[in-house]
């Protein structure tokens, strides 16, 4: 069967899409370009007839996973459902088909958009100063770091130059400290979970920049003690700066302001429903205090008596991450999921997302050890270790839940629990689909202890098995080949 | 029981001391959590040039696998001697052997005092706690 070719190798001499007529104008002459700019050789397109190219795209999409076909409970990903109506709307011709350098006064709906959407976001964190343009959560963590190194250089403070982040963290956290130019420092968590205050304590001092802090961090637990925290890093003279990947859990309950958050950025790509997984687009806005919102990038929109603009004149701003004003698409939409659910549909998003996760862990919690068994947050970790006896990995759990219908939960992370496997269920699953979801895993975990080969062997209903992980890092096929 | 004759970090490296150089490695534990059921699941490793100094538990290296990158520390400080270029392409060396072939680095001891490091022991007692 041809079905798993890539169109280069279905490709036959001579088939067509489209044939074009006879050329009817003057051939335009090219011997004006330099030589070297002349091809000598056609390039090597994929020659398919209309049908086969039909039938090759239609394939590949019967072959993908997403939201739309199956429950997707990838921890730390809040995969929730992207509605319908987003996408009706982005749709419109009046936002899908403006160009970003349009002047001010012909777009004003869409300038509106933005700046509805950053007044909302400023009302949930509590934080005043907000900015659409990061195209990610990472690129979002990255603006604050420049935000917060030319606060502290305008303040004659550049010797804090330290990131203090918990083991706990996402790997974007100390990745964007470097990238930045500051330098990432560990801190440790207790036996409970939580940060522990002595390390932070110990770590603490003239040279700490920002303290990056996920709350609910990414074991699905609350960070307690939050505002002591918050309090010590103040202390110290340090930002504190709160990775806002798991705002789905607190949003329209907790205001991070209120409990000493300085700066955070909100994944829109993962709270406020719009499509992710598949590399984008994103967008990752983030919020500061008013002390911080001068060095914001620009453009940012501002409203005067005459209308909405796109404001460039910030002196004090860090200048631009990227081009325009931010990934307009992906702001629309989260603007509509805001505006339909509204401040009481926000609470009822973070209640449900919790409510979820909760059911799921004391449902699991017997045929699956958590080391922190207690009420969670959005998501929680389990891990392998009562079924570590039968050779039962978290990669084999993964895998079986793939022939079962499932894309598979986050596993082997966070790194501080070994061999995780953490759970994300999101406020939009109905109970119905939860329960069969942990029928399935109880399924599993009986699998484990009396036929570990069935979990070895998965998954066996994909077009290919296992596949060969350290081969794909060390050897990865990146581009084809022609062998001809 | 691990072999008693090095000392441990409780980030799963060990020393093995012979006159003045210390051999070092990580443990079979920490091949274990590194790997998710096969022995190739090891993939790469970062291993110090010859002559960089070390500090007392300074990182000198990462080790990948494909579930994550661990960083590598070593347990007493002094001058890379010696690399184990035979692991580099071949980390399966490492999963096999981790006490013997698979050692990573050689240094030339500036500091003896094994005071603060673990024993077998000590070592397989926190093992103990985190299972």
């Amino acid at each position: 069967m041809n079905k798993d070719k890539l169109l280069f190798e279905k490709s036959t001499r001579g088939s067509r899409t489209l044939r074009l007529g006879k050329l009817d104008v003057p051939p335009a002459d090219l011997s004006a370009l330099p030589a070297g700019s002349l091809r000598q050789k056609a390039p090597m397109l994929p020659e398919i007839g209309e049908l086969d190219l039909v039938r090759h795209y239609v394939l590949l999409s019967k072959k993908n996973i997403s939201i739309t076909d199956s429950f997707y409970p990838l921890g730390s990903c809040t995969m929730k459902y992207n509605p319908l109506t987003n996408e009706a709307i982005v749709q419109n011709p009046g936002l899908a088909d403006l160009h970003p350098a349009e002047d001010d006064g012909r777009v004003q709906g869409a300038l509106r958009i933005m700046k509805t959407l950053a007044d909302g976001l400023a009302a949930i964190t509590g934080l005043p100063g907000v900015t659409l343009h990061p195209a990610a959560g990472a690129q979002g963590e990255l603006t604050a770091l420049l935000v917060a190194h030319a606060h502290f250089h305008a303040s004659g403070q550049s010797q804090r130059t330290k990131v203090l982040i918990p083991d706990s963290a996402h790997g974007t956290n100390p990745a964007s400290a470097v990238i930045a130019g500051l330098e990432a420092v560990e801190i440790k968590s207790g036996e409970d979970g939580l940060v522990d205050l002595e390390d932070l304590s110990s770590k603490l001092g003239e040279d700490t920049a920002v303290l990056m802090i996920t709350n609910p961090s990414t074991l699905g637990l609350f960070e307690t003690n939050i505002a002591k925290i918050s309090e010590m890093v103040h202390a110290a003279g340090g930002l504190v700066y709160m990775d806002g990947a798991n705002l789905n859990a607190i949003m329209g309950i907790a205001r991070p302001a209120d409990f000493g958050v300085d700066m955070m950025h909100i994944n829109l790509h993962k709270t406020f429903s719009t499509p992710h997984g598949g590399g984008g687009p994103g967008a990752g806005p983030i919020c500061v205090t008013e002390a911080l919102e001068s060095y914001l990038p620009s453009p940012r929109v501002v409203e005067e008596e005459n209308g909405l603009r796109l404001d460039y004149d910030s002196p004090r701003s860090i200048g631009m991450l990227r081009g325009w004003a931010g990934n307009f698409g992906v702001l629309a939409r989260a603007y509509s999921y805001m505006r339909r659910l509204g401040a009481e549909g926000i609470r009822r998003v973070a209640e449900n997302a919790v409510l979820n996760a909760n059911y799921l862990r004391t449902q699991l919690s017997d045929a699956y050890h958590v080391p922190y068994d207690r009420m969670c947050m959005h998501e929680f970790v389990c891990n392998n270790r009562k079924q570590r006896e039968h050779g039962i990995h978290a990669l084999d759990v993964a895998k079986r839940l793939i022939d079962l219908g499932y894309h598979p939960m986050t596993i082997y992370f966070p790194l501080v629990v070994s061999e995780a496997m953490m759970i994300e269920p999101t406020e939009t699953e109905s109970k119905a689909t939860l329960d069969a979801f942990i029928a399935d895993m109880l399924l599993i975990a009986d699998e484990a202890k009396n036929n570990p080969e069935k979990l070895h062997a998965a998954p066996v209903t994909t077009p290919v098995g296992r596949l060969d992980e350290a081969r794909a890092v060390k050897q990865p096929v990146l581009r084809y080949a022609s062998s001809s | 029981m691990r072999p008693d004759d090095r000392h441990y970090l409780s980030s799963h490296e060990w020393i093995k001391i012979s006159g003045e150089t210390g051999i070092i490695g990580i443990t079979d534990f920490a091949v274990e959590e590194l790997s998710s059921g096969n022995e190739g699941d090891l993939v790469y490793c970062d291993l110090p040039e010859v002559g960089r100094v070390l500090e007392n538990g300074e990182t000198f290296g990462e080790i990948e696998s494909v579930k994550a990158v661990a960083d590598l520390n070593t347990p007493l400080a002094g001058e890379v001697s010696e690399v184990n270029t035979a692991i580099e392409d071949h980390l399966e060396i490492v999963a096999e052997d981790p006490w013997e072939r698979g050692w990573m680095i050689k240094i030339k001891l500036s500091n003896k005092d094994t005071g603060k490091l673990l024993s077998a022991a000590a070592y397989e007692e926190i093992l103990a706690k985190q299972s």
